[in-house]
């Protein structure tokens, strides 16, 4: 309810600076200018942002239960328990807590460890941080070049059998499991081939990587190919096409440098969009393939119930999220000058 | 299929496609029957299944199928195609139950929004932009994660709590063209409520698209469970596909069978819905005729 509160307060603010920016910027005409548009995305992006970090503050301390306990267990001494509740911050009345956090927060630490001194939640995401950027662009990269091909062929092959097989097999890679696919992968190369190694291995770079990307990129790979022959279809059937096979040009460069150009815009917008997600589907993927990364200390922390640990993991995903979605915005108003302002 | 359609005219020609709409789609066709099968094991689970629930041979764990266990065992020694039947059951409620609540939710909220504008707007909209920073399962990873012991219903609650924003932001924007209707306007003069005006006028007419988004929904809060149970937050007071092939995944080496079948469950189960929803949406807007929801 609290949460709720501040929510409405914040939502109020919001809503009449965007009022008085509007007036402001535009001298009371209903016209909004690039400079408005941008100023309040800032703040819709800052909103955001403060309701996540709120919303896991709030999720993680009014759940009921005493977490002390359910770290340390009930045979605990109260010397341990009254040591780790001051760590944890949780002598402090809500306010005070809500307070430390949103510093914890915009510094940027998102708290220290309680087991070990000076070490902060921060240094723990550093560590894994890279392994799982890698896995994500690598399963991006998957994604894309499987989906990108199959998508234009079955758009150019519309209602051949090439189109049947492909929407059938982008369906199959919808509705199948990433976590099923990962060992199906496993138990296909690495036990019956052995044309890879097998995760326990140890054996890191370019080869170790493929599985996981696969396994990642599948889901993906099979929403960007039904985008993309979507996407195809929709430029192949504008005016601009048929002037261009009117005035003569080769089909290969009308599909090459005239369709395309304008049918991979909305791929690319989904595309960025999506490699937030791939960020949790990493979860699952690292668990899989053993491999380090922000999915694995997630779940470590979880097991261990590391309460600063699964805070920080879960903010900095979803902040991640977040980011790349704005970042995602702003490059499709670049790359497409017709794209809107006024939303 | 019972349909709200704005052109009486169209109704005669729907009715035929409809009749011969197995015949066109041999996939949706597919996807019922086997959809049909899986609520049928769900609900008579107890007849189905080969073994007693608790029947475990120890002597047996891990094994491949044999004839008395087609499947195989798992590692307690329990009878797969025992499990895979009871399992059923967790797919069929958490599927429907998460889609039932988000329906509730999203439908109410989203046509209220979409209506009414203004602060209730504001506030809702803000509300659905924060819940969707949580990509996938993330906020269901946070709930259970605090309750610690989580039971069916808290998993269902935990799907559900992001789930509803999808059907929210649609119904708003059906809502706000609808809005605009003479129909609308119509009963405006005549004095109805707004609540009678939403939920009475306005949202028969956006079911098609409501009933499509639902279908893939029960798909993706299958798919979500089973991942849970995957990454061992699934239900603890029911065994689930997820949780099979959790074990599964543990001994992929040594007990194939563990990883193969309980994924081509979730597979079959989830294809089928698919199907339903892609044969839904082209009953609907066959415009949108091979067009996926991003």
């Amino acid at each position: 309810m609290a949460f709720f509160t501040v929510f409405t307060i914040w939502v109020s603010a919001v809503r009449s600076s965007h009022l008085r920016i509007n007036a402001l910027m535009s001298g009371g005409a209903r016209q909004t200018s690039a400079v408005t548009y941008w100023v309040r995305r800032a703040f819709n992006s800052l909103l955001v942002v403060w309701g996540v970090a709120s919303l896991v503050f709030f999720a993680l301390r009014l759940a009921p239960g005493d977490p002390v306990e359910s770290i340390l267990g009930e045979q605990a001494l109260d010397v341990d328990k009254q040591k780790l509740r001051e760590c944890l911050d949780l002598h402090l009345s809500l306010p005070e807590q809500y307070g430390r956090f949103m510093i914890e927060v915009t510094t940027g630490t998102f708290g220290e460890l309680c087991e070990q001194k000076n070490v902060t939640v921060r240094d723990k995401l550093v560590e894994n941080i890279p392994s799982t950027v890698e896995l994500a662009f690598a399963g991006m990269l998957m994604a894309i070049l499987i989906s990108l091909p199959l998508g234009i062929v079955s758009a150019l092959k519309r209602g051949t059998w090439v189109d049947n097989v492909a929407a059938f097999v982008s369906l199959l890679g919808l509705s199948m499991p990433n976590f099923w696919l990962g060992p199906m992968l496993l138990i296909l190369f690495s036990v019956t081939l052995r044309l890879l190694p097998d995760p326990g291995s140890g054996i890191e770079g370019v080869t170790g990587l493929i599985l996981p990307a696969i396994t990642l990129g599948t889901a993906l790979a099979a929403k960007l190919t039904r985008m993309t022959r979507t996407s195809v279809l929709d430029v192949l059937n504008q005016d601009f096409i048929r002037t261009a096979r009117a005035k003569g040009l080769a089909e290969r460069v009308v599909v090459g440098k005239h369709v395309l150009r304008n049918a991979l815009i909305p791929v690319t917008t989904i595309a960025g969009l999506q490699l937030g997600a791939l960020l949790t589907g990493a979860i699952i993927v690292e668990k899989v393939f053993a491999r380090p990364g922000v999915g694995s200390l997630l779940l470590q922390a979880i097991e261990m119930r590391n309460y600063r640990i699964v805070q920080g993991c879960v903010l900095f995903i979803a902040l991640t999220y977040v980011l790349v979605n704005i970042l995602t915005d702003i490059l499709y108003t670049f790359i497409d000058p017709r794209v809107s302002l006024n939303k | 299929m019972n349909t709200n359609d704005n052109s009486p005219s169209l109704t005669p020609a729907r009715s035929i496609s409809t009749r011969s709409a197995w015949v066109r789609s041999p996939t949706a066709l597919f996807g019922v029957i086997v959809l049909c099968a899986v609520i049928f094991c769900a609900i008579f689970a107890p007849f189905i299944a080969p073994y007693e629930r608790n029947d475990r041979d120890i002597r047996l764990q891990l094994h491949g199928p044999t004839l008395e266990h087609p499947f195989g065992t798992d590692e307690s020694g329990a009878d797969l195609v025992t499990e895979i039947v009871y399992g059923a059951r967790v797919a069929v409620l958490v599927g429907l139950g998460t889609v039932l609540i988000n329906l509730l939710f999203g439908v109410s909220l989203g046509a209220l929004s979409g209506y009414l504008g203004g602060w209730v707007d504001e506030i809702i909209m803000r509300l659905i932009e924060i819940l969707l920073a949580f990509p996938g399962i993330l906020l269901a990873i946070l709930i259970i994660f605090m309750t610690q012991q989580p039971s069916l219903l808290t998993v269902i609650f935990a799907l559900s709590l992001t789930g509803w924003t999808g059907y929210a932001r649609l119904v708003r924007g059906q809502v706000l063209i609808e809005r605009e209707q003479q129909y609308v306007e119509a009963a405006r003069a005549l004095g109805f409520k707004t609540p009678t005006i939403v939920f009475r006028h306005i949202l028969p007419n956006v079911m098609g698209p409501i009933m499509v988004q639902a279908a893939f929904g029960i798909a993706g809060a299958i798919l979500a469970e089973a991942s849970l149970s995957f990454l061992g937050l699934g239900p603890q007071d029911s065994a689930s596909w997820g949780a099979l092939l959790n074990q599964g995944a543990n001994y992929f080496l040594i007990a194939q069978h563990m990883a193969i079948v309980p994924g081509v469950a979730i597979m079959l189960t989830v294809l089928a819905i698919n199907f339903i929803g892609d044969a839904l949406r082209d009953h609907f807007d066959p415009r949108l005729a091979g067009h996926v929801e991003a």
